[in-house]
């Protein structure tokens, strides 16, 4: 037995593989998970290829939107990721079981995440797999920073997983369209495809609390001025610590929330 | 010794009192029956136990452990079933008691899980998805996951609810059987009276969010007059209203 006190791998491997059995039985679950990133790749890649054409900007970059979307889905999926692992609980009524154990709320959050990493590795991975065979079009060539765009716009998507798992959590399933919908809000500010800079200044002021935004303009920088902005890599680093500690804080004040009022037990379909 | 303590044990939810000012201690290597009508506050004071219900004032000491402070130190030697708490459908019963065994620290997963198989005689069903399963299947997969970590405490919330006569009884034993070889200490919720007189040595009998009487199912059916514990039940559960039950016809 680890010590009490410690958070422990094994369990955290163990919610994990949970997720792993069920991806392992159902191939439909892995196919829904590339399904739409493969779909929007597709979508916008015409889209970029009309445009490439038509505007002598992104004729430089015609990969610029594909990237962008693919950025995106990374949010996206991210997302999507832990907030579907935590109501994978919640459809088979499993919470009970699962918080009688020693299994922690912050091992159960780490688990949620990395379910979410494999889930967008699937699912975004074969869409940019796709871009380059069918639009050598590679997402790939942002070289090194994106490696950071990419770990930044996950933690983006994990503090916004949980707190939507906490909502779930407090006002139950009927919250669940959440999780579709929630990341959708910060689209719009967060300078996708276009500069911040097209938003109205009070949007602007808005815009760049949002770390997403410092991402795709870190990202238009890259791509068409070829620098890294290391202004926006830390101002995004900053402000996902910030987004992370409110995420985890909320899911623990949701949880707590739900011990006091016995939903753990009940909490489900 | 006492495995568990409770002293002044009270839950609000709003302004429904579920468990009033509630003290009472469970000896180690007893079978004890929290016996209630619907309620009665059974299930409340088992979630308090488990610490996933924070109490509205009271203490609760587990396993030598202040279940405020301390409950992850506790939780891997208890466990707990419910008729009412699912495991994932779509898992198999051989995966869903590999995710418990690792999350309950259990060292040779497999081995333990071959032997619980056996017992429970679960070898039939054992690759197949939880949630094609028939309810008393499902019932003998949960003490299967409630047994994993040879829990010191195991709580049972109406461990044979809705299982027909046959399954029940099976159920009891395999429960009789682990208490016996263990020394483990059982604490369970019920309706069924035979279940509580055939396996238990304490009663904790609960009315309205209170303890309204203790003893063995012995001491109890003496104190009543009675001849069994449905009617010493339906005594404790009607002189709410001020009735006195008759005995039926012998």
């Amino acid at each position: 037995m680890s010590s009490p006190a410690a958070l422990s791998v094994r369990r955290i491997y163990a919610m994990i593989l949970r997720h792993l059995y069920l991806f392992k039985k159902s191939w439909v679950r892995v196919v829904e998970m590339a399904y739409w990133p493969t779909m929007q790749m597709v979508l916008w890649a015409f889209i970029a290829k009309f445009l490439a054409t038509n505007s002598s900007l992104i004729a430089q970059v015609p990969g610029v939107l594909v990237s962008a979307l693919l950025l995106w889905e990374i949010l996206f999926r991210g997302q999507l990721g832990v907030a579907l692992s935590f109501f994978e609980e919640l459809y088979s009524r499993n919470l009970g079981h699962l918080f009688v154990s020693p299994l922690r709320p912050l091992e159960l959050v780490a688990a949620m995440i990395g379910v979410s990493l494999i889930r967008t590795v699937i699912g975004v991975g074969t869409a940019i797999a796709l871009a380059i065979v069918l639009y050598q079009t590679s997402i790939f060539d942002l070289g090194v920073p994106l490696v950071s765009f990419f770990a930044n716009l996950l933690v983006t998507a994990w503090s916004v997983g949980l707190m939507v798992s906490a909502l779930v959590m407090r006002y139950g399933l009927a919250a669940e369209n959440f999780a579709w919908g929630a990341i959708f809000v910060a689209a719009p500010l967060s300078g996708i495809y276009y500069p911040i800079a097209v938003l109205p200044p009070w949007l602007q002021a808005v815009a760049w609390w949002l770390p997403t935004s410092h991402v795709f303009e870190g990202m238009r920088a890259v791509l068409l001025e070829g620098t890294f902005r290391w202004d926006y890599f830390w101002t995004t680093v900053a402000l996902n610590a910030l987004y992370l500690l409110v995420g985890v804080a909320v899911f623990l004040a949701s949880f707590n929330g739900a011990r006091k009022r016995g939903m753990l037990l009940q909490i489900g379909e | 010794m006492n495995v568990v303590e409770v002293s002044g044990l009270t839950k609000r939810f709003g302004k429904v009192e579920a468990v009033r000012d509630i003290s009472f201690t469970v000896a180690r290597g007893s079978t004890t029956a929290l016996l209630g009508g619907n309620g009665a506050g059974k299930t409340t004071t088992i979630s308090t136990l488990l610490g996933v219900l924070l109490p509205t004032a009271g203490r609760i000491v587990v396993l030598g452990e202040d279940i405020a402070r301390h409950r992850y130190r506790v939780l891997p030697r208890m466990n707990f079933t419910s008729p009412y708490v699912d495991l994932p459908r779509k898992l198999t019963v051989a995966e869903n008691l590999m995710v418990f065994a690792r999350l309950y620290g259990v060292a040779r997963p497999r081995r333990r899980i071959a032997a619980l198989v056996e017992a429970l005689e679960l070898g039939e069903f054992v690759k197949r998805a939880y949630g094609t399963l028939s309810a008393g299947q499902r019932t003998r997969v949960s003490i299967a996951k409630a047994l994993l970590n040879e829990p010191d405490l195991l709580l049972l919330d109406e461990p044979t609810a809705s299982l027909d006569p046959d399954i029940a009884d099976r159920v009891r034993t395999q429960l009789v059987d682990y208490q016996r070889q263990t020394g483990a200490t059982l604490l369970l919720a019920s309706h069924n009276m035979p279940e509580v007189e055939r396996i238990c040595d304490a009663v904790l009998m609960m009315r309205a969010g209170r303890i309204v009487d203790t003893g063995s199912p012995a001491d109890l059916l003496a104190r009543y007059g009675r001849r069994n514990m449905e009617e010493v039940f339906l005594d404790v559960a009607r002189q709410r209203n001020g009735e006195r039950v008759e005995a039926a016809p012998a």
